[in-house]
């Protein structure tokens, strides 16, 4: 469960930059290719804010769409799986996009 | 800049949750702060999203326990770790030592993999290489207490509930294992095919070992971890005359999520293939 690292990275990276702030939404961009599970992420979120000056705030998620190029004929595509296909039937494709995991925003009193 | 109060846009965005109203400011707004904006450029947002009507504040928004604000960050989730494992690759590189991170599932064979290969090395006619190991387990020494039994000096670290090594935890076990100039240091990971591909240490590369045991199948259904690789090893191939598993396939779907990666076979029971593994060691040192 790597989500409640990542949670507490959250936390940590949070409190830091904000120190002694009421925290009430922190907004953050997960990749599909990121290897990141929303849900995951959001049950992590309770656990890992607790008693925090996060405690109680929510977690709002914006889903980044994958990105790839087919290294065989070149086409540009979205995929959600890193086990992927291109249309010409190429399988050496490279992932441009869809593995960030970062903060957007943070909502404060 | 925003045209009525002069404060500089970039960066920060204020907003009254009960409105919806984007603004971004890098300063907080009183309470009191309810001018009109008349002649406001949009900073980076289409005019028409960027809706005025709630910032004439009415009586309960006014409230300040009330006013939230809404800061931009753009802050990546793992930078910090991300960080600590820049600073170890350069302390490690500075040294000349190559670090590798093993990674697999538990019972892959990794430390039987480690203890064959430090002996080996020992053994060989080739340039001496001295290793020493981390070692990264959720609980007890036995891992490390193996390692020790090789002679090769190891250092133990207990994640207690935690699924996976990060740089900081690796930095201190460099630290404390403080490995010589010029050698190998392998850092086992946890055993987990699906957290530890996300953090990095530090390492020179990323070696992930799938033992035949486990299923053909196995880097299409943790294809995050086989992308990471940069060396799969395929293990414990002597029991391939008891299994029905398929190599071309297992490979094939290694390099479905990794084209190109190499992927040695072999077995640390028998020592088959074991050469072509030490030979990839002794490259990457240089």
């Amino acid at each position: 469960m790597h989500e409640l690292a990542i949670t507490e990275s959250i936390v940590a990276a949070v409190t830091e930059k904000l120190p002694g702030r009421d925290v009430r939404r922190v907004r953050v961009r997960v990749g599909r290719l990121s290897g990141i599970v929303p849900d995951a992420l959001r049950f992590c979120f309770e656990l890992a804010t607790a008693g925090t000056a996060l405690d109680g705030a929510s977690l709002d998620i914006e889903s980044a769409p994958g990105r790839g190029r087919c290294r065989e004929c070149g086409v540009e595509f979205d995929t959600d799986d890193l086990v992927v296909m291109c249309e010409c039937g190429g399988v050496d494709v490279e992932v441009l996009g869809g593995r960030e995991l970062t903060i957007r925003e943070v909502e404060v009193v | 800049m925003c045209a009525t109060c002069g404060c500089a846009g970039a960066g920060v965005r204020v907003v009254d949750p009960t409105r919806r109203h984007d603004h971004r400011h890098d300063h907080e707004h009183p309470s009191d702060h309810d001018h009109p904006h008349p002649d406001h450029t949009p900073h980076d947002r289409p005019r028409d999203d960027h809706s005025h009507d709630g910032h004439v504040q009415d009586a309960a928004a006014s409230l300040a326990s009330d006013r939230t604000h809404t800061i931009a960050f753009e802050h990546a989730v793992l930078a910090k770790n991300d960080d600590l494992a820049a600073a170890n690759r350069a302390w490690l590189t500075e040294r000349g030592i190559l670090a590798l991170n093993l990674m697999s599932s538990p019972g892959s064979g990794k430390t039987t993999l480690l203890v064959r290969t430090i002996y080996d090395l020992a053994a060989s006619d080739g340039p001496e290489l001295a290793v020493s190991v981390v070692e990264g387990d959720q609980e007890t020494l036995l891992d490390a207490e193996r390692i020790a039994d090789t002679g090769a000096s190891v250092i133990q670290i207990n994640t207690g509930s935690g699924c996976h090594l990060d740089a900081a935890m690796v930095e201190r076990g460099l630290r404390a294992l403080d490995p010589p100039r010029r050698s190998v240091v392998f850092v086992e990971n946890v055993g987990n095919l699906v957290c530890p591909a996300l953090f990095d240490l530090g390492e020179a590369a990323k070696v992930v070992i799938i033992s035949v045991t486990e299923g053909e199948d196995k880097p299409l259904k943790y294809p995050h971890m086989f992308a990471a690789a940069d060396l799969v090893l395929l293990n414990k191939i002597d029991l391939l005359p008891y299994l029905e598993f398929d190599v071309e396939r297992c490979v094939a779907g290694a390099r479905r999520v990794n084209p190109g990666v190499e992927v040695l076979p072999l077995s640390a029971s028998s020592g088959e293939g074991l050469p072509a593994w030490y030979d990839w060691l002794r490259r990457r040192v240089g």
